[in-house]
């Protein structure tokens, strides 16, 4: 995984808490992980495991009372330099250049993240113009462009059109071109296809696929659907309570699950390939809210390998075990 | 209880409800006299049957007319034709055109089950209320007895009675969605309907939920009504499943026949623009060109031909039937008997 090349963003042990006046939630707690360039990066978890405020973390536009209290997010920038967007001034020029020029975001609701009462047109050429110099006339082709290569029909018209007259298909296309109309290296899809049904995700996924193939740039995807995780990424990241549990090639996350909440996960999905009406095992409880976190490691209450007075006592580190794989579980140390 | 009525399978068993000729069409309505200027069709001519103890699935994308239908089985909204009938005590009733002062008794048979654990229960009732509210409303027993009845629900679905006085905040997605059941249940429904019930959920609450309704339907006898668009919970619930497309029925199967071999083309595209769980599984998959058609401007002919690939000259001009082309299997399309089409395969459980 971690070969000669550079990762082009590298996540290290970073921190994100809300600070409420009922207490601290630390929604991301130390998670660590890479991203190269030209692959795909699943992030994968189910909800208030941090996955989306991670991606928030790395865009550096986490709501308040959140903020970012650790770690460094290292962006390899064009020549070769690495830029920590942690030491960043979020609302700065460097980082809203980075914000949408280096780094694209498509966004879940594709109903709720464009604006009603702008075109898609406006909201698009306002980011060409954002980022690179040029007239409007030239933004506008640009536009068009970008609509027509996410595989929009007639982009001259709908260009026109606000966002509330596309269907939902249509609508997370037009997301996509803008989140593409500035060649970005990295783009992070925060579940990109959860809101739509599945003919559409297919043709979604399809087109991120292409999109990725002809341009070279990496996709950070952020979702709960295994599904989609195994069909789309080279390299999966499983997270847990804010924490990193596991990482490794998409092959041995699905084939050889090291950690018991990965194997847990994958045996609890109903599958469209297992036989129908049997019962499915599960995973016992549910998923802790972030103020009552458990001591020690975060899955123990849940977990069928629970080791006592190791477990929840102390919190295992994210360790290597074997070939570009990482575990956080006392069970491999 | 009486819950003896779990035996048998398939199509020996006795219908419980079937629906004929289902219609419901909402008018849209423009200017300044409200003047009616076209009709969705959001259910246009549905008709199946559910057994006595089954599961029936509809499966569908967005806007193809399945929680109508199940709004319109439930009496929640009237539809615009057709019959629902379901099988009360020897006595068939048609629940589309019972008159209003009778339905309260006929919902005891059937009960609801909703998507969204958050917004279906009332924040500012406790457990004890919510779930004790359907006995107050049909005046079943006293104080005491709807007490114990809300105890023996409660432990029925897996939460604890000491919980009964606290409000649905302090529960999780799961079991929130588990005190849904419990109101549900709680009249000795004998169909209940099901309207996404997980699809709210995490995955790793989904398979309890999904455990639970299994193991109810098992000791209860119940006929479930399921009604989902997600196909791997759906092949995993279900007995039979019907298939919607815009407002129709394409196809309805039993399960394995459904997933195995299908017969609509509509059908083939949704099995296989299903991600599956395995890296190793990935292969070329069948992209739907275009959208889901608009149930207020809907294509003639077959609704599904301006997307399939199989379409030809006959299927822009005549809606195709539902007919049976195998046991038990029924498919709308015109080209049904000729097309091989690919299903999913179903390896032996445990086969990892």
């Amino acid at each position: 995984m971690q070969t000669s090349t550079k990762p082009l963003l590298s996540v290290r042990n970073l921190r994100t808490s809300f600070f409420q006046d009922e207490g601290t939630t630390k929604a991301v707690d130390g998670a660590s992980f890479d991203v190269s360039p030209g692959k795909t990066l699943g992030i994968v978890g189910e909800s208030g495991c941090g996955k989306s405020v991670t991606a928030q973390s790395i865009l550096r536009i986490v709501d308040r009372p959140g903020r970012i209290v650790g770690g460094e997010i290292l962006l390899t920038r064009e020549d070769g330099s690495q830029t920590d967007l942690v030491k960043l001034e979020a609302s700065g020029a460097e980082m809203r250049s980075i914000r949408g020029g280096d780094i694209g975001l498509v966004f879940q609701e594709p109903m709720t993240s464009f604006s009603p009462v702008h075109t898609i047109g406006a909201q698009l050429v306002e980011a060409v113009l954002l980022h690179n110099e040029v007239t409007p006339k030239e933004a506008r082709r640009r536009g068009i462009e970008a609509l027509r290569s996410v595989g929009i029909p007639k982009p001259e018209r709908r260009i026109d059109e606000y966002s509330f007259e596309l269907s939902g298909g249509l609508r997370q296309r037009a997301m996509i071109a803008v989140a593409l109309s500035c060649d970005p290296r990295l783009l992070i899809a925060d579940e990109p296809t959860t809101a739509l049904d599945v003919t559409t995700q297919a043709q979604i996924l399809d087109l991120l696929r292409k999109i990725q193939q002809e341009r070279g740039m990496a996709v950070m995807l952020i979702t709960h659907n295994l599904g989609v995780i195994a069909e789309m990424a080279d390299d999966v990241v499983v997270m847990y309570l804010g924490r990193v549990v596991e990482q490794g090639s998409v092959d041995d996350i699905f084939h050889d699950p090291k950690h018991p909440y990965t194997k847990a996960l994958l045996q609890s999905i109903p599958s469209i390939d297992s036989a129908p009406r049997v019962k499915l095992p599960t995973i016992s409880g549910s998923i802790p809210h972030p103020f009552n976190r458990p001591p020690g490691c975060p899955f123990h209450p849940r977990c069928a390998a629970f080791i006592p007075g190791r477990c929840d006592a102390a919190e295992p580190a994210l360790k290597a075990v074997g070939d570009g794989r990482q575990v956080s579980c006392f069970l491999y140390e | 209880m009486t819950n003896g009525a779990n035996a048998g399978s398939g199509a020996d068993r006795a219908p419980l409800l079937e629906v004929k000729g289902l219609k419901k069409y909402f008018p849209i309505r423009r200017g300044f006299l409200q003047k009616i200027v076209g009709q969705v069709k959001a259910v246009d001519d549905v008709s199946f049957v559910v057994h006595h103890g089954e599961t029936l699935s509809l499966v569908g994308e967005s806007g193809c007319g399945k929680t109508t239908t199940a709004r319109c089985i439930l009496r929640a909204i009237t539809p615009t034709a057709g019959q629902v009938l379901l099988a009360d005590e020897g006595e068939i009733l048609d629940v589309a055109t019972l008159p209003k002062h009778r339905l309260r008794g006929l919902r005891r048979q059937m009960q609801m089950i909703f998507q969204d654990p958050f917004s279906s229960l009332n924040p500012r009732m406790t457990l004890a209320d919510i779930v004790g509210e359907p006995l107050l409303v049909h005046g079943v027993g006293n104080v005491t007895e709807r007490t114990d009845r809300v105890v023996e629900l409660l432990r029925l679905v897996g939460l604890r009675p000491e919980y009964m006085q606290r409000y649905p905040h302090a529960f999780s997605g799961g079991q929130r969605q588990r005190i849904g059941i419990a109101r549900a249940l709680a009249l000795n429904p004998r169909l209940v309907v099901a309207d996404e019930p997980v699809s709210a959920l995490d995955v790793s609450v989904q398979a309890q939920i999904l455990n639970l309704l299994l193991e109810l339907q098992d000791r209860l006898g119940l006929t479930y009504l399921f009604v989902a668009h997600d196909l791997s919970v759906v092949k995993h619930i279900s007995e039979r499943v019907a298939v919607m497309y815009v407002g129709r029925i394409v196809e309805t199967a039993p399960t394995e026949a459904l997933f195995g071999s299908p017969r609509h083309p509509y059908t083939e595209a949704l099995l296989s623009a299903v991600p599956k769980p395995d890296p190793r599984l990935r292969s070329e998959r069948i992209v739907l060109q275009g959208e889901v058609a608009d149930p207020a401007n809907t294509p003639p002919g077959c609704h599904f031909h301006p997307r399939c690939m199989y379409a030809q000259a006959v299927c822009k001009e005549k809606a195709p039937a539902l007919e049976e082309i195998a046991p038990e299997h029924f498919v709308s399309c015109h080209r049904a008997r000729e097309l091989s089409l690919r299903g999913v395969d179903i390896p032996v459980a445990g086969g990892v």
